[in-house]
């Protein structure tokens, strides 16, 4: 049986909603990548759902064409793993800044890495806070000097690499929104990973806190030869801040949230027969 | 003569003490007793002065009981602290011979075992000396020894024969030696009469069987005094019919959960206490704009902050309604009683669904962790309703958040194809896009979302009960767990001559204006009993209605006694009275 492939392009994936963001924002590149992935997996609309937090990176699930929930800062990852629970056949990815992940929302990340749900978390990671004007974020190198730090920050960055890779995340990886054809990669490798999938996208903001000239010297590919089941090593990568790797620096599957779910409701329903009169037995 | 006697169990907490209270209570209701038990709980987890209660009749009861029959004491501390709750004329004190010797009250009857020295020496266990007592109780009081018997079996069955027989003796010996206890009081149960099969259930519990009707399969909470139990019985009955239950980082995430996943078409659910409702208020905002169905139960206790969390009280009225920044409308319900745990959970699953809404559901410490004999829960008294889908028509150009005539628009779940929209907390329009700075769109879609309560004011009006005279002079409205207390002290009040009648409703926001207004009107004092420190639900029906509400505030943690509204309606009764006759004529 012969049947014509059906052609599924990146265009497909855009709405009528315009992004809002300012021309050269590095969530261009972002979006640009998701739409390359989608169409290249093929996933259809109605079976993905794009759960984001609140930042300029809050705005994606309106500029793609699925299912969406914009909820609130710093919430995407409880979210998400709502919606994965209730239906684990959806395609769930979770969208936000790094002020969204990392400090708002930074208490959800270790829970959601080590329960491991089929789910992939992308940041777009500008290092500040885009939306409301340029703060200095978690991942602003010391000496920021913006709004609320007139004479410079005195706080030392986090390690989004080297925190995901310690919390136990099964896939973690890091890409740059000026690369696209790398970055598509990336997160095509992200969405098809079993498991909680993280990736730190270096997301330039061109109003706040523009970095497209110093990012780029600092960018080094993970190497070939680089074992992403090392966990040592990967955490070597990640440590090494005088480089932007960019790659996958951590991969090892093991089973999903949902499908330790699944083996608790069959060890449950091994003893019980699945109905409330049952139940209502053992209270008599 | 009906039967209607209070027992209480006190000692040091891990003594045993709750457990004894347990099998006493499971034991009177397989006796075929009505149950109505109460606990208060040490702040510690070990040590600290526990008690139990429990209360047994033939009929239907609706509150706690006031005067004790008969008190268990383990120690002195225990001895000390209830005693002056025994009744006077023929209550009954066994106390334990070997830990004290309490002075002679007039009026008490007093029963000394060696309890401890009974389980050290016949049975070698000194913590076997709370089966003894049982044994003690069933003699006395004739309670079927079998029963007992049954319960040790099950309890215990799983550590072994060994263990089943050592507590088995116990319970023998315990009976053994009250044979020879000089009887001088007329307390008897044998068997009940209550007849139909039943449940022991307690509110959490209840409420928990509720969610699990209701459709319920996804559970997310983090632990927390007095909600805690919920979790724990969903954690091991929600897979057996295929839901699940997440304890999460935090309420924050709780409550995340749960609106992802009836996003995405599973009903869900987080309880928590005032400390962990104060969390998710952002996330209830959230739920209105978005329009999310979504049940959050607080089961209240003392606050604020950390509080009193084993202690009861009725402190989160305004966070409940008022909670949340921007012009926010939810569904507040308060449940009465264990019964009603069942039901009105199925109730605000119904409600939230139906109107896309989150329903907030008040119960507290007192009503979570007493437990009572129900009916076996009928499944088709509420039947289950679901969220409006949309038909395959709407689907063409879908506008998930079309206004309509009755203001609830279609609900697509993910997986329907072309149902695809952005669930927005940003203020948007009917498609879903955001409209952050359309005026005219605010106020339309702040009026579509609050158009829903037209609706809601009538099925508030219909889940209003009434007790006593429907007309009354002196009126009673209450809310939540203090129901069946206030029924109680109406019937009371009523055999005593006076015109009682009382309003509970069980919706308490928005309220049920039509049923509210006609029974206030004609009333001459209306009370309302609370169990807080300034009156929250009266100051919610000041704001509605122009009249001059009698507060009865009780705020020590310990909830309302029927003989506490008795003493208020007479009160007021004659205050009432008085003052027509001071003032003959208005001019
Ligand atoms: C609870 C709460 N606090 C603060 C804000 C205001 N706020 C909106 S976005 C944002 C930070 C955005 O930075 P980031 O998450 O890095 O995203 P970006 O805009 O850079 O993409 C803040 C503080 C909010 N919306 N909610
Ligand atoms: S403010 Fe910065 S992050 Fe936001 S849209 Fe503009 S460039 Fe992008």
């Amino acid at each position: 049986m012969s049947t014509v492939p059906v052609e599924v392009t990146p265009q497909q994936y855009k709405t009528e909603e315009h992004p809002i963001w300012c021309p050269g924002c590095g969530d261009f590149g972002v979006l640009g990548s998701l739409y390359n992935c989608l169409a290249g997996l093929k996933v259809k609309p109605k079976d993905l759902v794009v759960v984001s937090g609140i930042g300029c990176s809050g705005r994606t699930p309106g500029f793609i064409k699925s299912y969406g929930f914009h909820s609130l800062h710093g919430r995407v990852l409880p979210v998400a793993l709502g919606v994965k629970l209730a239906n684990p056949s959806l395609e769930v990815i979770g969208v936000g800044g790094d002020g969204d992940g990392f400090a708002i929302g930074g208490g959800h990340i270790p829970h959601a890495a080590r329960r491991n749900p089929d789910m992939t978390y992308l940041i777009m990671d500008n290092s500040t806070y885009g939306l409301t004007k340029g703060q200095y974020s978690p991942t602003s190198p010391a000496g920021y000097q913006a709004g609320s730090t007139p004479y410079g920050s005195i706080e030392q960055p986090l390690n989004p690499l080297a925190m995901l890779i310690a919390y136990g995340a099964s896939f973690v990886g890091q890409g740059y929104s000026g690369k696209p054809r790398e970055l598509t990669e990336l997160v095509t490798q992200a969405i098809e990973h079993k498991g909680f999938a993280f990736v730190n996208v270096i997301s330039p903001c061109i109003t706040f806190n523009n970095t497209y000239k110093v990012v780029p010297p600092r960018l080094k590919e993970v190497p070939q030869e680089h074992d992403v089941k090392n966990r040592a090593k990967a955490f070597e990568l990640a440590l090494d801040t005088q480089s932007v790797w960019l790659g996958v620096l951590y991969q090892n599957p093991r089973p999903t949230f949902e499908q330790e779910v699944s083996h608790v409701i069959e060890k449950a329903q091994a003893s019980s027969p699945p109905r409330l009169e049952a139940i209502f037995a053992e209270f008599s | 003569m009906t039967t209607d006697y209070v027992f209480r169990v006190g000692g040091e907490g891990g003594e045993g003490v709750i457990s004894t209270g347990e099998m006493l209570t499971l034991a009177l209701a397989r006796a075929g007793f009505q149950i109505y038990t109460f606990r208060t709980y040490p702040a510690e987890i070990k040590g600290g002065h526990a008690n139990y209660q429990v209360r047994a009749s033939d009929k239907l009861l609706l509150s706690q009981g006031h005067w004790l029959d008969v008190l268990l004491a383990f120690n002195e501390e225990a001895y000390q602290k209830h005693i002056q709750d025994v009744r006077r004329n023929g209550g009954v004190l066994i106390y334990d011979t070997d830990s004290y010797q309490p002075p002679i009250l007039e009026g008490v009857i007093y029963y000394g075992v060696p309890l401890t020295s009974l389980a050290t020496e016949k049975i070698g266990i000194k913590l076997t000396k709370n089966i003894v007592s049982l044994g003690v109780l069933a003699h006395l009081f004739d309670i079927p020894l079998k029963v007992f018997e049954d319960l040790l079996k099950e309890r215990f069955g799983r550590k072994g024969e060994v263990v089943v027989q050592k507590n088995i003796d116990a319970l023998h010996v315990g009976a053994e030696y009250a044979k020879q206890i000089p009887r001088q009081d007329r307390i008897q149960l044998g068997s009940g009469s209550r007849g139909a099969k039943h449940l022991v259930l307690s509110g959490n519990e209840s409420l928990a069987l509720g969610a699990i009707a209701s459709g319920c399969r996804l559970y997310a909470g983090y632990p927390i005094t007095p909600a805690t139990d919920i979790m724990e019985f969903l954690a091991r009955e929600l897979p057996k019919i295929g839901g699940f239950v997440v304890q999460t980082e935090d309420e924050i995430s709780a409550i995340g959960v749960v609106l992802g996943s009836s996003y995405a078409g599973k009903k869900a659910m987080t309880a928590t206490s005032g400390p962990g409702f104060s969390l998710m208020t952002e996330m209830i905002g959230l739920a209105v704009v978005a329009e999310i169905p979504s049940v959050i139960v607080d089961v209240q206790r003392v606050g604020p902050s950390t509080g009193m969390p084993t202690k009861t009280e009725q402190g989160d009225l305004y966070l409940a309604v008022y909670g949340g920044h921007g012009n926010c409308p939810r569904i507040v319900m308060a449940l009465t009683s264990v019964e009603d745990c069942f039901y009105g959970i199925m109730r605000a699953f119904n409600l939230s669904e139906q109107f896309q809404m989150p329903v907030v559901v008040l119960s507290d410490q007192y009503l979570g962790h007493r437990k009572a004999t129900v009916p076996v829960p009928d499944l088709n008294q509420v039947p289950v309703i679901d969220r409006r889908k949309p038909q395959a028509e709407e689907l063409a150009g879908f506008r998930r958040y079309r206004f309509t005539p009755d203001n609830i628009s279609p609900m697509s779940i993910p997986g329907m194809e072309g149902g695809g929209y952005v669930a927005e907390g940003l203020e948007h329009d009917e498609v879903g896009y955001p409209a952050a700075s359309d005026h005219e769109n605010h106020l339309r879609s702040t009026q579509k979302r609050y158009g829903k309560f037209g609706q809601i004011h009538q099925i508030a009006n219909d889940l209003v009960r009434l007790y006593g005279n429907p007309h009354p002079e002196i009126g009673i409205i209450g809310w939540g767990s203090s129901e069946g207390v206030i029924r109680e002290a109406v019937e009371i009040a009523q055999s005593k001559g006076y015109s009682v009648g009382a309003l509970h409703p069980k919706i308490l926001y928005p309220q049920p204006i039509a049923k509210l207004k006609e029974f206030i009107e004609g009333t001459k004092a209306v009370i309302i009993p609370e169990v807080n420190f300034t009156g929250q639900f009266a100051t919610l029906l000041r704001k509605r209605f122009a009249y001059d509400f009698i507060q009865l505030n009780k705020c020590i943690g310990l909830p309302f006694t029927p003989q506490e509204i008795v003493d208020k309606i007479e009160e007021v009764a004659a205050h009432v009275h008085s003052s027509r006759r001071s003032h003959p004529a208005a001019v």
